[in-house]
Order: C-alpha cells, then structure tokens, then sequence
C-alpha cells in the first residue's frame, strides 16, 4: 500500500495543471481579490460587521479547491484508469485495485488540506483575519464535507465512459455547485428561495459550517445533516454503480 | 500435474455465446497457442483462465487452482499480459515494474528484468513515450515479476513492426527456457509456427483441433505445392502415379504437382529419369493456415 501511494502522489504531482487548479488557483484568487479590491478587506454590515477576507473568501477558496478535487481531478484520474485497462491489468495480480482507489482518495484530500493549511496562513498572515475559533468543529466540518464531495466525485467516474468525459461531467456539476455554495453571490446576499435551495445543495451547508465553525458558531445541525445525508447517499450510488473494467 | 486444464469451458454474454465448448490441457514448460481468427473467443477463453471472468460452464485449473475459488493463490502462480495498454500515461517504466513487484510475496529482481526484455536504457521513460513494441515488452515483464509458474500472454505482437515481433518471439523463448509455461494467445500463423510445442485451433468458441503445428498441418492433409517450368512436356499420368502425388496441373508453361510426403524428392527424381529439368523449382509448404481452413472452412485472418 505504500508503493501505491508514492506512485499515485508521484503522478499527481506530476499533472501540474490539475495543481494549479486546486492550489495554486484558489490561493492566487485569495491574494488577489483582497488585495485589489478595497471592500474585501472593511468591515461588512451584510456579513454581520465582518470583512469579506475574514471567512467568506477563505471558505469560498476551500469549497473551489475541494469541488475541483472530487468532481473533476479524482474522476478524471479514476475514469482514465478504467478507461485504460489500469484497474483491470491490477485485477489480474494479488493486490485488488480497491487499493488504487484507496490512494486515489488519500491523495486527493492530501492536497485539500495542504490547498485549505496554505489559505488559512494566508488569511492569518497577509489579512491579519481569525484562525478558525473552533478547531474541532472546523475539522469536523472539513472531513465530513470533503468525504461528501468526494462521494459526488466517486459516482462521477463510475457514470463516466473515460476520463475526458469524467472531467466534463464534473465541470457541469462543479459550477452549479460553486454557484449555491455562494462563489458569485454570498448566501448572505441570497433571496430567501435561492438560499433555501443553497441550504440543501452540498456546497451551502459546507460554506457556510465552515463560516460557522471559523467564526467560532456552532454549525447548524441541519447543514450537517445534509452533508451526512449527502455522503450516504453518494457513498451508497458509488459502490453500486463503481465498475472496475 | 498438468500446468493448465480446461473442460468444456462455456461462456455467455449477454447477446452472444463467446465460448461454447473449449477443452485443452496444458503441460508444465509448455508453450501452448490458442490460434483463431478474431471473435472467436481466445481473449474471453484465456480471461476465464486467469480468473478476471466468471464463466457459465465446465472447468479450468491453473496449476491445480480453481480461478473461482483460489483467486489469491492463483494470482500469485499466474501472470497475465493483457492486449490493451494498461498503465497510467505518466508513470515511468522502473515506477511500474517496483510497484508490480511489490504486489507478489517473492517478487524476480525487477532490474535484472528490464534488461532481460531490452528496456535498461528506457529505466527512466515514462509509459507515453514508449513505443508499441517497447510497451510489449514492458508488459511482458509485469506479467513475470511475480515469478510466475504460468504467463498468460495475450495478442503479444499485434500492431508490432516485423523487427520488432521478432525481438519479442525471441523474449518469449528465453522466458520458456526459464522454465515458466506459456499461454499464448494469437491470430499470426506465423507466430504459432514459429514458438508454440502445441496449439489448440479456435473456431466460433469451439476446438477445432489440437496438436503440434506440423501434426496439425498433416492432419489437414499435410499438402505441398511443386511448381516449375519443365525443359519438355511432362507427362502428367506418370507423375500421377507416384504415391506421393495427388494432383497435376498445367498452366501454360508451368507445372503445379500436388502432394503429401517425400513430394519434391519423388517428382524431381521422376522428372530427371525422363530428361526433364524442372526450372524455377518452387516448393510450398502447406501451414497451418491452410490447416485451419481445411477444417473450419474459414480463414485465420
């Protein structure tokens, strides 16, 4: 199992688009929407006196990092080994590919949480924000949201031909998602019924109990639930529908 | 103990019955063939031996292991080189045979390997980069890093140039010669001629027989093909009355002599009693082409 997991992070590090996308992407948007833009960083009665740096654009960075990661880098991964004949060649040896996978997983949220440590630091140090109030409850919140999403990604390679087809896919879930988790327009800002939807959607329960749990609020049960929920559900559709050839 | 034994393997998919009825045995330190032209269930046979598809019918052992209910042991005694590219795009060539090698208990050093199959240089090289016939060979060493009693070998040389079908024809004898049996899957008549003890011809998921290459070629009736230009006519009911000779033709001014046996000895001996030079002699061996045609009424490719 280590092999495999060197190898697997060796050839991600080796895609360095995919990097730039779910590091380098969100950090670059971070820097330079705070600092170019001036209401980003004073005090906003809409966000209850906050600044925007302090937890809707770190939260909303994380949530870009992560959706890239599970609907369209671990599908597109996953559906090309299928595509190729890598599940199967490895089905033919003592090790099943379950462990690919397993590998896959890890090292998609490696990089989650290395893209989410460097967008912290980067608010504690280049906007002077809070570090998240509640640690547990914020790491809590990050586990269960990215098992979530990761389980969206999960069902997206198993309805993908290939690999090219699984990215696609992905990006048509992706921009929706980042859309109701309140990329363009801040839950805050949201009418009532868009909320609502964004309420039920994956990515507002995520943003906003990461806001929460940052903050130092309780999450709302109900968002947690939806994420549970969400895992189940997906969780539940990918080892049913997951082929391995 | 025979390293492989199949009975009356069945297979069905959904809309087509792959495999009807295919039995043949196997001996250790054998290269054995299975020779067919496409879609008329090698892969799906050879599939159902190495364990990656459940079947409907019969029995197959793998060095006395049921691929159904000994799949970890039998993974562990068989190597599988499969017809489709099978690694990740960037991984590089020494990456892919570690990571393999990690797989088996008591992997083969996987240096020595890459050596053995002519990739030392290419140690480095990612799998995009490599050639088919280098990607051959590469997956000819997965499928023997795990120190394999059997290897599986599935349509080794499709899509390779000649030079570089010869290279592999000759891995594949020098991996016999370690005393690993082969099973190898192909529609090159050639390239059963040239490597397999034995084969068994597929026909539409049915053995249409099994043999040696030469017996195969006999029992199709083993003809050969003399043709020439004699110096003077010849004449026709004394070659025919040779044992040897089955059939005479004439086309203008070239002779074709059909026949079984010592055949070139026989008519050439002949011809020389009655004064006759035959000029461009040309001897045509029969192959297992025109076996297999005799007997499915089909052709290999």
């Amino acid at each position: 199992m280590r092999k495999i997991l060197i190898v697997e992070a060796k050839l991600h590090l080796r895609e360095w688009p995919s990097l730039a996308f779910t590091v380098g992407l969100p950090v670059a948007l971070l820097l330079i929407l705070g600092l170019s833009i001036p209401v980003m960083t004073e005090p906003d009665p809409a966000f209850g006196g906050e600044r925007p740096v302090d937890t809707q654009m770190p939260a909303m960075m994380i949530m870009l990092a992560l959706l890239t990661l599970s609907c369209t880098v671990l599908p597109g991964a996953l559906a090309a080994y299928r595509e190729q004949g890598v599940l199967r060649r490895m089905s033919a040896t003592p090790v099943h590919p379950a462990r690919l996978l397993a590998a896959q997983l890890v090292v998609n949220v490696v990089v989650g949480v290395v893209s989410t440590a460097l967008l912290i630091t980067l608010a504690l140090l280049v906007f002077d924000a809070r570090p998240p109030a509640s640690w547990p409850g914020f790491v809590l919140v990050f586990l269960l949201g990215t098992a979530a999403l990761l389980a969206v990604g999960l069902v997206i390679a198993s309805l993908a031909p290939g690999g090219r087809a699984a990215s696609g896919i992905g990006s048509l879930v992706m921009f929706p998602l980042m859309f109701l988790g309140g990329m363009w327009l801040p839950r805050e800002l949201m009418p009532d019924a868009l909320r609502t939807v964004s309420d039920y959607s994956l990515s507002g329960p995520f943003a906003q109990a990461l806001r929460d749990t940052w903050a130092g609020h309780a999450p709302q049960p109900a968002h947690l639930a939806v994420l549970a929920a969400g895992l189940l559900l997906f969780g539940g559709l990918a080892t049913r529908l997951f082929r391995w050839e | 103990m025979k390293a492989i034994e199949v009975r009356n393997l069945r297979k069905r998919y959904p809309n087509h019955l792959a495999v009807d009825d295919v039995s043949f045995e196997v001996a250790e330190g054998e290269i054995f063939g299975i020779l067919g032209p496409n879609g008329a269930g090698k892969t799906t046979t050879v599939e159902c031996v190495a364990g990656l598809r459940p079947f409907d019918g019969g029995s197959v052992r793998v060095a006395g292991l049921d691929p159904r209910e000994d799949r970890d042991a039998l993974r562990r005694v068989l190597g599988v080189q499969l017809q489709s590219a099978a690694l990740p795009e960037k991984i590089k060539v020494w990456e892919a045979l570690d990571l393999y090698a990690s797989f088996y208990p008591d992997p083969a050093d996987w240096r020595e390997l890459l050596d053995q199959v002519g990739l030392g240089g290419k140690r480095d090289t990612a799998f995009k980069q490599l050639s088919g016939g280098q990607r051959q060979r590469l997956s000819v060493a997965l499928a023997l890093v795990g120190r394999p009693r059997v290897a599986v070998l599935d349509e080794l040389t499709t899509g390779l140039d000649p030079q570089a079908r010869r290279d592999t024809w000759e891995l594949v004898e020098r991996v016999r010669d370690s005393g690993v049996t082969i099973l190898l899957v192909t529609h090159f008549m050639e390239e059963a001629e040239r490597l397999c003890d034995r084969v068994a011809l597929i026909d539409a998921g049915k053995v249409a027989a099994t043999g040696t290459p030469s017996g195969l070629v006999a029992q199709a009736g083993g003809a050969q093909r003399l043709r020439f230009r004699p110096t003077a006519p010849v004449d026709e009911a004394a070659l025919l009355a040779l044992p040897e000779v089955t059939e005479v033709t004439v086309h203008g001014d070239q002779v074709v002599v059909t026949g079984a046996g010592n055949l070139a000895h026989a008519v050439t001996l002949a011809l020389a009693g009655a004064g006759i030079v035959p000029g461009d002699l040309r001897v045509e061996q029969a192959t297992l082409d025109d076996a297999f045609l005799t007997l499915t009424g089909r052709t290999l490719s």
